[in-house]
């Protein structure tokens, strides 16, 4: 295992070769007096086939950053590109057909279909992208789940699983459409220390195969320690 | 959903149920009066009254104008039926014409005596512009055709006097007094003619009303009859007499059946309208249970049109299902009202409900609940669409 090195900002990858960056990002959240603001001029790179780790404490803006990074927020000020390309603020198609195309999603909760399989869940982002036919779908969601050591349950319903299992099935769900990036938020916040263990070292192999760049949100300083970099923040900044 | 469901069953069944009655009997209706009184009459002879008269102006003398009240005079009847007749055969869409001669008589039977309008007529050009050979209830045509005393009696003129078939009794008019002989008797439905009609010879018509030239009117069968109002309106114009089609003549009764169509249309679909209503609760209450599924559906890439689409198809879905149900209700029971009896006579004579099949009244009903549920829908499916992912996200995980 690589040793983890704490990265502050000003040793991220350079523009040439990051797959996910971002510059002087800005968000408040609230409204009036209320208003807090979560994220201050926020600048990253991630390369791939490389883990982050974002660590912090509660409320120093980790998840917002995440969100913003995956493009399910807009920021208040500041610019995102992903490989490459500049995310556009205002354009909520782009937006959407780019977190189709490069991202891939682990959240705390599993955020499962229940009514739908396993099978069913893992095809639901192939679906939308339209790359594969049918039967190949159902090839490749059967190969990440078994990748995943599901392979024997595909066809269960989402609350026909215990809770590391569907976990491990949303982890299949993020790899479906071999995103560039997979953005983690807080992915073993639910489970037990065993399935913890399993579930992250399952996450960060695959995506290590699979050449993709992984940004985890955890609260956890021994996963943070497997990862290859750590991104401390505080009061919604890296800390230096 | 079940509540949409059954209500979207339940509005387009008895929306398609009151429609296949009302216009089943107003269907009947038309049939009964354009059977009896033909699709168009032609009568009166119109004469356009002087409007302006103007003195010629010579080279020295100032002429005048003098202006008259524009307007046509009517002259009661047709003077050369024949002519006439000619001339309206010789519209395209015309079946068949007859001669009518009537007038009122008075009708003296053994039991008593009523007021009766006689109506002269030659049976085989009448029997191409009525339907009175079907309007034959006791007797046989061919027993009129044979007798030249022989007369077809109203049904209700015939129990009013006690007549039977065969039965002989008086008519007067003027001064005249003739006997004649029931043939047959007839019911048209239509109370006021079966009350005080009585068919005879044109011949004997003539010599009993003392009108041996002429004709009352002309009834004019037509191989179109929704054309009749124009084909009445070009006649008038054409000829010179007045021509009414058997929507002018019943323009009352038709707009009775028209309102009554529209009520009760209007009244059924308020069941639409609770589907609708239901609809839009249900999937209120199913973007508020499945905004995490929304959100996460919307990380994977799936856009704002899509998830409005997913809601849409499912009221889709629940619409395709009770409209179907519903066609199959209102198939079903409108062939079990077309069995059941019921005794009408006044404006026809029915002895069970009439019913009219048509596939336009299933796809009035369909289209009303495909509008009703789908915009009822679209509300809660756009605030579906509405949702941000990142804020579902943020307070789930919160």
């Amino acid at each position: 295992m690589k040793t983890p090195s704490v990265m502050p900002p000003s040793l991220a990858p350079s523009a040439d070769d990051a797959v996910l960056r971002c510059e002087g990002l800005h968000r408040s959240l609230g409204q009036g007096e209320g208003q807090v603001h979560v994220l201050r001029g926020v600048s990253f790179a991630a390369r791939r086939g490389e883990v982050y780790a974002m660590v912090g404490p509660s409320g120093c803006g980790k998840s917002t950053l995440l969100y913003l990074l995956g493009l399910l927020d807009v920021p208040d000020r500041g610019e995102i590109w992903i490989d490459g390309q500049l995310m556009p603020r205002d354009d909520d198609a782009a937006r959407t057909a780019a977190r189709g195309r490069h991202l891939g999603f682990v959240f705390q909760f599993h955020f499962l279909l229940l009514e739908f399989s396993a099978l069913e869940n893992v095809m639901l982002p192939m679906r939308k992208l339209g790359r594969w036919s049918l039967p190949e779908m159902q090839e490749r969601a059967h190969a990440l789940l078994t990748s995943v050591g599901l392979g024997a349950k595909t066809h269960r319903l989402g609350n026909q699983l215990s809770g590391g299992e569907q976990q491990r099935v949303a982890i299949a769900r993020a790899l479906a459409n071999q995103p560039s990036i997979l953005l983690a938020d807080e992915p073993t916040g639910n489970l037990d220390v065993r399935n913890s263990a399993m579930v992250f070292d399952l996450l960060t192999s695959l995506a290590r195969q699979n050449g993709q760049a992984i940004v985890v949100v955890t609260h956890n300083p021994e996963l943070a320690a497997r990862c290859d970099h750590t991104l401390p923040m505080r009061d919604g900044q890296f800390a230096s | 959903m079940v509540m949409s469901l059954v209500c979207i069953t339940l509005g387009v069944g008895l929306f398609v149920v009151t429609q296949a009655t009302t216009t089943g009997f107003e269907r009947f209706f038309i049939k009964t009066i354009v059977g009896t009184n033909g699709a168009i009459r032609i009568e009166d002879r119109i004469q356009e009254t002087l409007r302006t008269m103007e003195a010629e102006r010579g080279n020295d003398a100032s002429g005048f104008v003098v202006e008259v009240k524009e307007g046509r005079k009517y002259i009661q009847g047709i003077q050369d039926p024949g002519l006439l007749i000619e001339a309206v055969r010789r519209f395209g869409n015309v079946a068949g014409t007859s001669e009518v001669l009537y007038g009122a008589a008075e009708i003296r039977s053994s039991f008593k005596n009523e007021a009766a309008r006689v109506y002269g007529i030659q049976l085989e050009d009448h029997l191409q512009v009525s339907d009175l050979a079907r309007q034959i209830v006791r007797g046989h045509l061919a027993d009129f055709r044979q007798t030249p005393a022989g007369t077809l009696v109203g049904i209700k003129l015939a129990e009013r006097l006690q007549l039977e078939v065969g039965d002989s009794f008086q008519l007067q008019a003027g001064g005249e007094v003739r006997r004649y002989r029931v043939s047959a008797i007839f019911e048209t439905g239509i109370g006021e003619i079966d009350k005080d009609r009585v068919f005879v010879h044109l011949g004997e018509a003539r010599s009993l009303l003392r009108r041996p030239t002429g004709a009352s009117f002309i009834q004019v069968n037509v191989i179109d009859r929704d054309r009749a109002t124009q084909d009445a309106a070009h006649m008038e114009a054409v000829l010179g007499h007045s021509a009414s089609s058997w929507q002018e003549r019943e323009r009352t009764w038709l707009d009775v059946f028209r309102a009554l169509r529209l009520s009760t249309s209007i009244t059924v679909s308020v069941f639409t309208l609770i589907a609708g209503i239901a609809m839009y609760n249900t999937l209120a209450l199913v973007v508020m249970e499945k905004t995490k599924d929304i959100a996460i559906l919307r990380s994977m890439g799936y856009t704002r049109r899509d998830v409005t689409r997913i809601f849409l198809w499912q009221a889709a879905m629940v619409l395709a299902v009770g409209a179907l149900l519903g066609c199959g209700l209102g198939a079903a029971v409108t062939y079990g009202v077309s069995l059941m009896k019921i005794r009408i006579r006044g404006i026809f004579t029915a002895d069970h409900f009439i019913v009219a099949w048509s596939v336009w009244h299933y796809l009035s009903a369909v289209v009303i609940s495909v509008v009703m549920v789908m915009a009822a829908s679209l509300i809660p499916a756009r605030r579906a669409a509405r949702l941000e992912p990142g804020d579902v996200i943020r307070g789930t995980a919160q």
